[in-house]
């Protein structure tokens, strides 16, 4: 292959911006257009600034059918997680100290947790059931007397697995619990109904939905009223919770992206499901996968396959014209495999054989039907050079062999 | 991951290529080769490392290497590099080798050093299996 531009199936860990959000962007920068300060009164450049500020904040809202003065801006959704956890944890703190996570929250959710651990909370983390699926019923069982707050996903980023968070939300209702949810892989993806779901607190991400990196929102419900201690003081801005003075461009493209979202969220959908069926055909015809994740309840923008025998860095080595993401060791910086995959409780080795697969808005047919020739030939490959695959074939049970781990 | 391009460029060579760099098996059981195996598939990688051996006086020379492994890619660099250095080599001057040496040549980076760990081991393992045989 030439030195064309890679395929690009990693969606999942960003998106490119949308080339009318970008225009939109533009006209938020420069003298010539509108570059105000969304909190300066006293001038046109500042009223300006405000309502572009003020639409792009009903856009974000009108997808999720929320209240626009439900939304907080932030800089992304880590920085949302953060807010929503610690800002309920240090507000509600006299009325107990006991939180509800699981195992697969991204990152975001987790350092937070452990954070606040080291601050005397108490903290119960999840396991996911082995389709990579927290329960209701996992949620009912570790709630607490002392339990303030629930913080589960909606979509979890690796599997593309879809949490029930409607029944949990009822769940959390009904013991005067606050219910957060992580919905940095939703947005666009499947309908978010704010006005029915028991949530009291849900962090978005732009770049996730064809928006600019950098900008990201909390939802922090008015009726019943939700309190949380802002964790960035300066201002007062965002009615207190995040003082800063607003990214006005960066607020403009997350508006504009989620307004598009909501417009073609049905035909993305459509595309992106036709892509997955065809990569899913056409992957299961090679030996020895693993599908990651229950595959009758996940979105099909996110496919997980873990490739037995192979170890996935060198896979991905190997498909050097490719862009995806895997649950290896050899690709974190921590030498650990995914904690995601380990948490479905399958052996090490199909976490350190897995890619995740993404599709998204710009991904063509071709792109799919290119991987996918690539790929078997890239495993058999592999394959040929795989030990372990030599002893498969030579009928020799993995798990009974001694191993000297180094 | 950067990897250098001497890593990259063993590591494709060997996926084209896969005879022309060793990757093979010899039958184990053979009195003339040693097998070496060290790793866990749990830790992402295992290197299996087959020498064959001819003797000349008191001296063992390494005739020919064939090698698996599952790994980074790194991991499959590193045997590979270790293949073409035993080749030729009397199992005293095979003995020598370290990871060093290979973790040099190939310019790991340093979390990858543990995979020339691994292929000093699996070359010891090998020597070792060879010996007992004779």
């Amino acid at each position: 292959m030439s030195k064309s531009k890679p395929i690009y199936l990693d969606y999942a860990s960003t998106t490119p911006i949308d080339e009318r959000v970008a225009e939109k962007m533009l006209e938020y920068m420069t003298f010539n257009n509108n570059f105000g300060n969304a909190a300066s009164r006293s001038h046109s450049f500042g009223w300006q600034a405000d309502e572009a500020v003020e639409l792009a904040r009903s856009h974000v809202a009108n997808l999720v059918n929320c209240d626009p003065r439900e939304i907080v801006w932030t800089s992304g959704a880590t920085e949302a997680d953060n807010l929503a956890i610690k800002g309920i944890a240090n507000f509600y703190k006299t009325k107990g100290k006991h939180i509800i996570t699981s195992k697969i929250e991204h990152k975001a959710v987790l350092d937070p947790c452990r954070q606040l651990e080291r601050h005397g909370f108490d903290v119960t983390y999840l396991e996911p059931n082995e389709g990579g699926v927290i329960t209701p019923g996992a949620v009912r069982d570790a709630i607490r007397e002392d339990t303030i707050l629930v913080s589960i996903m909606h979509i979890n980023n690796e599997l593309g697995t879809i949490n029930d968070i409607a029944s949990i939300g009822e769940l959390t209702r009904e013991n005067g619990i606050f219910f957060h949810v992580d919905a940095a892989q939703s947005t666009g993806k499947v309908d978010i109904d704010l006005s029915t779901l028991k949530v009291d607190l849900m962090s978005f991400s732009a770049h996730k939905t064809y928006g600019p990196k950098g900008i990201g929102a909390l939802f922090v419900r008015r009726k019943p009223r939700v309190r949380i201690e802002a964790q960035i003081h300066g201002g007062g801005h965002e009615r207190g919770m995040r003082s800063g003075t607003l990214a006005t461009h960066q607020i403009v493209g997350m508006g504009e992206a989620f307004r598009l979202a909501k417009e073609e969220m049905k035909s993305d959908s459509v595309k992106v499901t036709e892509f997955h069926e065809y990569f899913l055909e056409e992957v299961k015809k090679i030996d020895e996968i693993y599908i990651n994740g229950d595959i009758q309840n996940k979105v099909p923008n996110i496919l997980n396959v873990s490739f037995n025998f192979i170890e996935g860095e060198s896979l991905i080595m190997g498909l050097k014209d490719i862009a995806v993401s895997s649950g290896s060791a050899c690709t974190s910086a921590s030498l650990e495999p995914s904690y995601v995959l380990r948490a479905l409780g399958r052996k090490d080795e199909l976490a350190h054989s897995s890619i995740r697969f993404s599709f998204g808005r710009f991904t063509t047919k071709d792109d799919v039907g290119n991987t996918l020739k690539l790929l078997s030939n890239v495993v058999d490959r592999l394959r040929e050079l795989s030990p372990l695959w030599e002893m498969h074939l030579d009928g020799i049970d993995l798990d009974t062999v001694e191993w000297q781990a180094h | 991951m950067a990897y250098s391009k001497k890593v990259v460029d063993k590591f494709e060579n060997t996926l084209k290529n896969p005879e022309k760099f060793n990757v093979g098996r010899f039958d184990p059981k053979d009195g003339d080769v040693g097998t070496g195996m060290v790793g866990a598939p749990a830790c992402g990688d295992v290197m299996k490392l087959q020498i064959k051996c001819k003797q000349e006086g008191n001296q063992h020379i390494i005739e020919d290497v064939k090698f698996k492994t599952y790994g980074c890619g790194s991991a499959i660099a590193s045997s590979a590099e270790l293949v073409e250095m035993l080749i030729g080599k009397t199992l005293d001057e095979a003995k020598e080798i370290k990871n060093k040496d290979l973790a040099e040549v190939l310019e790991l980076p340093p979390i990858k050093i543990h995979c020339s760990v691994l292929a000093e081991d699996s070359i010891k393992q090998a020597i070792e299996d060879y010996e007992s045989k004779q």
